[in-house]
């Protein structure tokens, strides 16, 4: 490290090319705010849940307190069955909605990435489309498309003798699902059409000499050649997930259905406003941190281990 | 861009397939092969199948485009209604033209604080993802330029704050806006968005793949002092992956919900977002106001569409130079 350093201002030292302090001033305004606004509020959160607010007189004096509690804001959290049942909930959402997500958007990538689309910009902005539309008002526009008063989509199944209830306790949680898919096909569709892409195309016309039809290109190489990317994506999806907030907060404003705290993250948000108990509040932020980040390592573990074997083979 | 090259090279097979009838009728050749639909992730069919492959796809791609261009278009139909027609009037089909009386309700009511909420949303999106971007730039350029003490911890703690997931921190971010009297101003919205180690990230890949670091010993040779190297040549080297940077930056404070519903309590503060769910939320009570979340969310996602439509060429560009090296 110090040796490169020593490559580069070499030339002319004396000129302040090579002063030392120059790389850090340049790193200076992004180090600070990572550390106010991204390494303090871990601190903040774990500090703050591992206290806890009694009031010593009796009612609502201003004798209130914080005292420290030790794991009793963490216990609070994790034998309250509600907050538990909402981690219940988004991993069986992520289970259906990333999978039915990533296939829809790589199945599309390959077509858009073989010559059987016509008119391809057209399709692809129609399916990147819903992604310059903010989730919230993504959430909107599908909360009057779930309600029967004004869904034409609702009026239509009626018509035809189906009885639609899409915000119903059993269907709800995929109305948000179908939000989600909407909303963030398109980039991942992107992102892997951009991995398709960048494959060299020889490498399709040696397999075309070898006698490999286009299915099979797709699946030997195309498929393999993007698998990072593939990942990558799935990986960030997964994140997602976990911290889905905006559209079953703004569709909770239209059914019963949708409890206050239907997802993690809305439960530590209605800890910190409706309960109005911050140490609550951070100790459940602090546990769906954990978890995921033990989720994201333990995805990237099992794919880094595949990836070796399939190395390996 | 997009050469047909495997269309091209392969057509041998399928001489009947190309038959002028063929291209007059062009049901008629898939009749004629085995009726196999495609399935996601093995479309890309071989050529020999030709136009029967061609019109399975056309139609999938024409369903995809229905299910994430309806929604859309519902939106748009809506808005030219009256807030009575929203509920009387088949949801699909136009009615009487009201967009222009709905955008002057929505201009008025509350004394336009429609608009005061699009301005505030530009500002969080605007000049917070400029100053995010140049603060990208400026890490990402030492990064890539500069080898220095620390370097390597600094980046490392760059990547492994990727796996802190943004919205787990904005019920401790708002904690510490209170208590350094942040909250309900503009600066306890703007200022945790300049965070973004993604974009810091992609800034650093971008910058070690477009700055030849000769160039940069040239620069100096020639006597200019390293700002002016990074601003001269470090930025406009780098200009392709900072627009993506933008862009993503942008949209991130465009669509952040949860941080602003917290730290704001003040309306004339509040962005779209909160705003245009707070009136779906009285709504409820208030019937006029349904029509006006339909008009105001139409009138909140054109100008973003717009935007990433003139810019497609950039972040596409940018997105394969992440996307390759990660």
């Amino acid at each position: 490290m110090s040796s490169a350093t020593r490559t580069i201002s070499r030339p002319r030292r004396f000129t302040g090319a090579g002063a030392r302090w120059v790389p850090y001033a340049f790193i200076v305004p992004f180090s600070a705010l990572f550390i106010l606004f991204l390494i303090a509020p871990i601190f903040v959160a774990i500090g703050s849940s591992l206290f806890t607010v009694k009031s010593s007189g009796l009612g609502f004096g201003g004798d209130s307190a914080a005292v420290f509690a030790g794991v009793e804001n963490y216990v609070r959290a994790l034998t309250n069955s509600d907050f538990i049942a909402s981690f219940g909930r988004v991993l069986l959402f992520g289970v259906v909605q990333v999978p039915v997500m990533m296939i829809l958007a790589g199945g599309l990538a390959l077509l858009f990435d073989s010559s059987l689309v016509k008119a391809k910009r057209l399709f692809q902005f129609a399916v990147f489309l819903p992604y310059a539309v903010p989730g919230v008002i993504a959430a909107l526009l599908w909360g009057f498309l779930y309600q029967p008063a004004v869904s034409p989509v609702i009026q239509f199944l009626a018509s035809i003798g189906i009885e639609a209830n899409l915000l119903a306790p059993g269907t709800v949680l995929w109305a948000i699902a179908n939000i989600s898919i909407w909303s963030y096909t398109g980039i991942n569709m992107i992102i892997l059409f951009a991995a398709l892409q960048s494959v060299p195309r020889e490498m399709y016309e040696a397999a075309r000499l070898d006698g490999a039809d286009e299915l099979r290109i797709a699946w030997s190489i195309k498929i393999p050649m993007i698998w990072p990317a593939f990942l990558l994506t799935t990986l960030s999806s997964i994140i997602g997930t976990l911290q889905l907030f905006s559209e079953p907060a703004v569709l909770k404003t239209i059914t019963p259905n949708i409890s206050s705290d239907f997802t993690p993250n809305m439960a530590v948000f209605s800890a910190a406003t409706l309960g109005n108990n911050a140490n609550l509040s951070s100790a459940m932020a602090v546990i769906l941190g954990v978890a995921t980040l033990v989720v994201s390592l333990v995805i990237m573990r099992v794919t880094n281990r595949r990836n070796g074997a399939s190395r390996d083979a | 861009m997009e050469p047909p090259v495997t269309l091209s090279t392969n057509d041998n097979a399928a001489p009947a397939i190309d038959s002028p009838v063929g291209s007059l009728l062009p049901a008629a050749p898939a009749a004629l092969r085995p009726r196999r639909r495609p399935k996601f992730g093995q479309t890309s069919a071989s050529d020999q199948h030709g136009r029967g492959w061609m019109i399975a796809v056309t139609v999938v791609m024409i369903l995809a485009a229905l299910y994430f261009l309806v929604p859309v278009y519902w939106l748009v139909v809506a808005s030219t209604k009256s807030g009575g027609e929203l509920f009387s009037t088949p949801g699909f089909a136009f009615s009487e033209f009201h967009l222009i009386d709905n955008l002057v309700n929505l201009s008025n009511y509350d004394d336009g604080i429609y608009w005061r909420w699009t301005f505030n949303s530009v500002i969080y999106s605007v000049v917070g993802s400029a100053f995010t971007t140049f603060v990208c730039a400026l890490t990402g350029y030492a990064f890539a330029v500069y080898r220095f003490k620390g370097r390597k911890i600094v980046l490392g703690a760059v990547l492994a704050s990727l796996l802190v997931p943004g919205t787990v921190l904005a019920q401790p971010t708002y904690m510490l806006l209170v208590a350094l009297g942040l909250n309900n101003t503009y600066a306890g919205v703007l200022l945790p968005a300049l965070v973004y180690p993604f974009g810091v990230l992609l800034a650093y890949i971008y910058a070690q793949s477009s700055i030849p670091l000769e160039l940069v010993e040239a620069a100096r040779l020639d006597g200019a002092n390293e700002l002016r190297i990074f601003f001269s040549i470090g930025l406009r080297l780098m200009m392709t992956g900072l627009v993506t940077i933008l862009l993503f930056a942008f949209l991130g404070s465009w669509n952040s919900y949860m941080l602003p519903l917290l730290v704001l309590t003040d309306q004339t503060l509040m962005p779209l977002t909160v705003g245009l769910t707070g009136w779906n939320q009285s709504s409820i009570t208030i019937p006029g106001l349904q029509i006006l979340t339909v008009v105001g969310s139409l009138v909140s996602v054109v100008p973003i569409m717009i935007v990433f439509l003139a810019l497609q060429r950039f972040w596409k560009a940018g997105i394969s130079a992440g996307g390759v090296r990660f």
